[in-house]
């Protein structure tokens, strides 16, 4: 199953030209991009691991394209998405964040249901690929 | 909750070939017979406006202003040759700067950078300035981030390496500056439409550097040397700092500058226009203690502004021996 974090996730994947195009938008609003990467597609995990630190100086889409694509050769599978964030004062935030590798294969999520007492029910979402364990989620061919 | 898309009609990230993005509209090719005003091209990408200000600014200088408007020339016809069909291939200009002390190299790299981006070649039109320190690392497998973070600062600009030669020591060849030069090289070829690599260094040594890395030379395509400048460029270039400074040189005071630079220009230590900056600094401090030393203390606008022949005359310069003197501040 497909899943839809960050802008554009309802769209189709983004070519790499587009995505230049998104980092020149961020560049030229003064927000510095980062890369992050996981292979546990829950939408509760907002830590990603971060590929390097955040491109702070860079004042072109060139540049940050280089670390994308760095880090899809030694990540070949798995989520990897770029993070903008936007440093003025009273935002303080992430002000873009996208998903720019996707695995081929994505197993989706199951609903688990866990009678607790009284008779009610918990809910919770149980990622397939978190079955296998971490580093090994997804086949890197 | 979003319906699950099968794997295979998924399309993946990354540039698919042979599709072109949509926002595109395909530019309209001229016919073969037909002509396009070179001129008028000339206008509106506002090459003339940037080689005027380059010469207001820059005393001298000719063939750099040659290269530089040849440079210009070339984008233009290059875009021309476009708009018929004909598949361009961007020119490579790396460039390495030679020359005296003084003579202007890194003032003009800080320029190449605003003057690329006017002519539409680089994107950003920033510049990246950068001596040995930035690059080379000081441990095994430091160097290579080090010098890569650079590179990826310096994209869409220039990257000015000044004191190039420092990358390469021929004395030590375990030295980390071979790496540094050895990346750069790669990114000097493989990312030639990303940025723009200037060196810049004494004559002498840049060509030792460059015999020890003859695929650095090879991969630069402009060599541009720097001349020195005649006495009038150095008059000039003296009265415009003094502008710039907000003072003006006194008709006597132009009289004696001229005999200063004609005396400087044989000593040794000899900077160009580096010495005429601080000979006019020097002048500077002169005259500010003349005017507190002088037995009327009152001062108007013009004699705050104007640097008088004995600011000059007071130089070491003058002085009977100092022509067979070594001599490191006039």
């Amino acid at each position: 199953m497909r899943i839809t974090q960050g802008t554009f996730s309802y769209l189709p994947d983004l070519t790499d030209e587009e995505i230049t195009k998104q980092i020149e938008y961020c560049l030229d609003n003064g927000w510095p991009l980062s890369v992050e990467f996981t292979d546990d597609p829950h939408p509760r995990n907002n830590l990603w691991e971060m590929w390097g630190l955040p491109m702070f100086d860079l004042k072109d889409p060139a540049g940050v394209l280089l670390e994308v694509n760095a880090c899809r050769k030694t990540n070949p599978n798995v989520y990897i998405r770029l993070n903008a964030y936007d440093a003025s004062l009273g935002r303080q935030t992430t002000a873009l964040s996208f998903i720019v590798q996707r695995p081929a294969d994505e197993p989706g999520f199951r609903l688990d249901r866990q009678e607790i007492s009284d008779r009610r029910i918990a809910y919770t979402t149980h990622a397939y690929a978190t079955e296998r364990p971490a580093g090994d989620r997804y086949p890197q061919e | 909750m979003v319906t699950a898309q099968s794997g295979s009609d998924r399309t993946a990230f990354g540039f698919r070939p042979g599709q072109e993005s949509e926002g595109d509209t395909p530019v309209e090719l001229l016919p073969a017979d037909a002509v396009v005003d070179l001129a008028a091209a000339r206008r509106t990408a506002g090459i003339d406006d940037v080689l005027e200000l380059l010469d207001a600014e820059l005393v001298g200088l000719a063939p750099v202003k040659t290269r530089i408007a040849e440079v210009a020339s070339l984008l233009l016809v290059d875009r021309m040759r476009e708009r018929f069909g004909i598949e361009a291939v961007r020119p490579t200009l790396h460039m390495c700067f030679t020359g005296n002390p003084g003579t202007g190299k890194t003032t003009v790299a800080l320029r190449m950078a605003d003057l690329l981006h006017r002519l539409g070649y680089i994107r950003r039109g920033h510049l990246v300035s950068v001596t040995r320190d930035d690059l080379v690392g000081e441990y095994v497998g430091h160097t290579a981030p080090k010098t890569k973070d650079v590179i990826k600062r310096a994209m869409g600009g220039v990257l000015f390496i000044d004191e190039a030669y420092y990358l390469y020591k021929v004395e030590n060849d375990r030295d980390y500056g071979s790496e540094a030069i050895e990346i750069l090289l790669q990114v000097m070829e493989a990312n030639r439409d990303d940025l723009v690599v200037i060196l810049a260094g004494y004559a002498d040594k840049m060509d030792t550097f460059f015999a020890a890395n003859p695929g650095m030379q090879s991969r630069i395509a402009h060599h541009i040397t720097f001349p020195d400048y005649t006495v009038s460029e150095l008059e000039e270039i003296a009265v415009m700092m003094t502008e710039d400074l907000s003072y003006r040189l006194s008709d006597e005071a132009r009289v004696v500058l001229r005999s200063y630079l004609e005396r400087r220009v044989g000593q040794p230590w000899f900077a160009n226009a580096r010495s005429v900056r601080n000979a006019m600094e020097r002048a500077r401090l002169r005259q500010a203690r003349r005017l507190l030393e002088q037995e009327d203390p009152r001062v108007d606008l013009a004699a705050l502004t104007t640097i008088e022949a004995a600011d000059l005359l007071a130089s070491r310069v003058f002085r009977e021996d100092a022509a067979t003197k070594t001599v490191r501040s006039a």
